[in-house]
C-alpha cells in the first residue's frame, strides 16, 4: 500500500486463489492482463459531484474550454477547469445526465480546490453536491464488454463516451463507457455500501482481476494521457499540453473561458513548450523530472511522466520540450543517473487506444 | 536449520554473498526482489572496477522505482552476470542462485565474517 492524495492505495495486488491462476501478479502481469483480458480498477478516491440547476450547461461554460451546451443527455466529455493565467486547474469527466444535471467526476488530490473553485464561482441558484456515499469502480480491457453484457446488456450497449443509470445485478449505478487505459471499458459509480459487493461479483467473472495503482500508470502512460500534478497542472496551459482539442469548436469563436484568450494568442503565435512523447534508447526508464538536454548541449525541457510501458516492453515517457524540438523523430538526450542517455520524440499513444465506435 | 545456508551472508542493504575462496558472489536477496516487484532494467559494474565496501555500483529499476546495489565488501569486479541485463525478470524467479548480478575478489577475504548470517538476516528483516 502506498499514500496517494491522501488514501492509500495498493500498488498492485496479491493475487490469491482463482485471481492467481488467471494472473500470475505484479504490476507487469496486472497490465498485460488489462490489455488482453479485463481488469477491474477501484478508483474511489476521484471526485463525484452532481451540479445541477437551471442552465447548468452555461454556467459550467463559464469556467472550463469545452462545448458543454452541445453535450446531449447521456453523453460525457474530457474536459478542463482553467484559470486566468491559462493554466489547468483540473482534468475530469463531466456528464449530461438531463436538462439540468451534470454528473463531474474529478482528481482525488483536486476534490476540495475543484469544488470550492466552482462553487465560488456559481450563479446562486445553482447546487454542487458532493458524492461522498458513493464509490467508482473501472472495468477496462478488450473483454471488458463481454462481462457488463452479463449484467446490463443496456450498460454494454453504450457508445464510447455514453453514460446511462442502470442497474449491475439489483445494484444501480451510473455507467459510463470510458477509462484512463486506452482501452475499451466502462467507469462505474456505485453506493459506497454496496461497492465491495459489486466488486467481488466483477472479480468473480474468469476474464476480470484486480488492478493495483502501479499498472494504472503504466496502462495511461502508454495510452498518452495526462496525469494531473505531473504532466499539466496551473502552470501549464492546454495548448502546451496537446490539449487543444478540449476547446469546443464553438467556444474558439468567443474564446470565454478562463484563460481564452491568452490560449487563443497561443495558438496564433505559437508556445514556448509542447508536451512530447518520448522513448529513451535502450532499456533504462527515464522518471519524472528528468533533465532533457538538446544534442547541442543547451536545455531542452523536462521528463514529467516516465517509466516502463510492459506492452511496449521498453522505457516511455512523455515530457515538455522547447518548441524548436518537439517535432516527431527530434533526437534529445537524457540525463538518467549523470549519464546520457539519447531519446527520441514520437507521437502518442504508444499504444493504440482501443476505444468502442 | 542452524546450518541452513551457513556460507551465505547477508547485507542491511539486502544483498547476499557467497564466498568461494576469496571471490564472492554478490546479488539482492529474495526479499528485497520482492519488495521492489518486477524488475525492467539492470545496470552492472564494469569489470576490472575497484569498489569501496557499501559503494554503489550497480542500479535495479523496477516498475515502480530505481535503486542502488551496493557492493557488500571491498574488492575489484572480476565478473558480471549479462543474461539479467538481458532478462532482468530473472532476478525475480531465482534472485539468490540464476538472478546473482556480480563476483568481487576480495581485498580482505576474512572482511566477509563480519556480514549477517541468515539468522541475523532474518531478524533484521523482522525489524522492518
Amino acid at each position: 500500500m502506498v499514500p496517494f492524495a491522501g488514501y492509500a492505495m495498493p500498488v498492485q495486488y496479491d493475487m490469491t486463489g482463482d485471481l492467481a491462476a488467471r494472473c500470475r501478479g505484479g504490476v507487469l502481469a496486472e497490465h498485460l492482463h488489462t490489455r488482453a483480458h479485463a481488469g477491474l480498477f477501484d478508483v474511489s478516491h476521484m471526485g463525484q459531484a452532481i451540479l445541477a440547476g437551471t442552465d447548468v450547461v452555461t454556467a459550467l461554460e463559464r469556467l472550463v474550454p469545452g462545448d458543454i451546451a452541445g453535450l446531449k443527455p447521456n453523453r460525457q466529455r474530457y474536459t478542463l477547469l482553467t484559470n486566468e493565467a491559462g493554466g489547468i486547474i483540473d482534468d475530469l469527466m463531466v456528464a449530461r445526465l438531463d436538462e439540468d444535471r451534470l454528473f463531474l467526476v474529478v482528481n482525488a488530490s483536486r476534490k476540495d480546490v475543484d469544488f470550492s473553485h466552482i462553487a465560488a464561482n456559481l450563479p446562486d441558484h445553482l447546487t454542487l453536491t458532493a458524492q461522498q456515499d458513493r464509490a467508482l469502480l473501472a472495468l477496462q480491457g478488450p473483454e471488458a464488454v463481454a462481462v457488463m453484457a452479463r449484467l446490463s446488456p443496456d450498460a454494454a450497449a453504450l457508445p464510447f463516451m455514453g453514460i446511462a443509470a442502470v442497474s449491475l445485478g439489483g445494484i444501480d449505478c451510473l455507467v459510463s463507457r470510458s477509462g484512463y487505459t486506452g482501452e475499451d471499458g466502462f467507469e462505474i459509480s456505485v453506493p459506497a455500501e454496496q461497492a465491495e459487493a459489486l466488486a467481488d461479483k466483477l472479480i468473480a467473472y474468469p476474464e476480470v482481476v484486480p488492478i493495483g495503482l502501479g499498472a494504472r500508470d503504466s496502462l495511461r502512460l502508454e495510452a498518452g494521457l495526462c496525469l494531473y500534478g505531473n504532466d499539466i497542472d496551473e502552470l501549464t496551459s492546454p495548448i502546451e499540453a496537446g490539449l487543444t482539442w478540449v476547446v469546443g469548436k464553438r467556444r474558439k469563436l468567443d474564446w470565454d473561458f478562463p484563460g481564452g484568450l491568452l490560449m487563443r494568442d497561443q495558438l496564433d503565435n505559437g508556445v514556448t513548450r509542447r508536451r512530447v512523447g518520448i522513448r529513451p534508447d535502450g532499456r533504462a526508464p527515464a522518471r519524472a523530472l528528468t533533465t532533457i538536454v538538446a544534442d547541442d548541449g543547451t536545455a531542452a525541457g523536462t521528463i514529467t511522466s516516465g517509466g516502463f510501458g510492459p506492452s511496449v516492453n521498453g522505457p516511455i515517457a512523455m515530457g515538455y520540450v522547447r518548441r524548436d524540438l518537439a517535432a516527431d523523430g527530434t533526437r534529445l538526450n537524457l540525463i538518467v543517473r549523470g549519464k546520457t542517455i539519447p531519446a527520441t520524440v514520437v507521437p502518442m499513444p504508444f499504444t493504440p487506444h482501443r476505444y468502442t465506435r | 536449520m542452524a546450518n541452513k545456508n551457513a556460507d551465505k551472508r547477508y547485507t542491511k542493504d539486502h544483498e547476499w554473498v557467497v564466498l568461494d575462496g576469496d571471490i564472492a558472489t554478490v546479488g539482492i536477496t529474495d526479499h528485497a526482489q520482492e519488495q521492489l516487484g518486477d524488475l525492467v532494467h539492470v545496470e552492472l559494474p564494469e569489470p576490472e572496477r575497484m569498489v569501496a565496501e557499501a559503494e554503489a555500483c550497480a542500479v535495479v529499476e523496477s516498475v515502480k522505482a530505481a535503486s542502488d546495489v551496493y557492493a557488500p565488501l571491498a574488492g575489484k569486479i572480476v565478473e558480471i552476470n549479462e543474461t539479467i541485463v538481458e532478462d532482468p525478470s530473472i532476478v525475480n524467479s531465482d534472485a539468490e542462485g540464476e538472478g546473482w548480478f556480480f563476483r568481487l575478489e576480495l581485498d580482505d577475504p576474512d572482511s566477509f565474517e563480519a556480514l549477517m548470517d541468515q539468522d541475523a538476516y532474518d531478524e533484521f528483516l523482522e525489524t522492518l
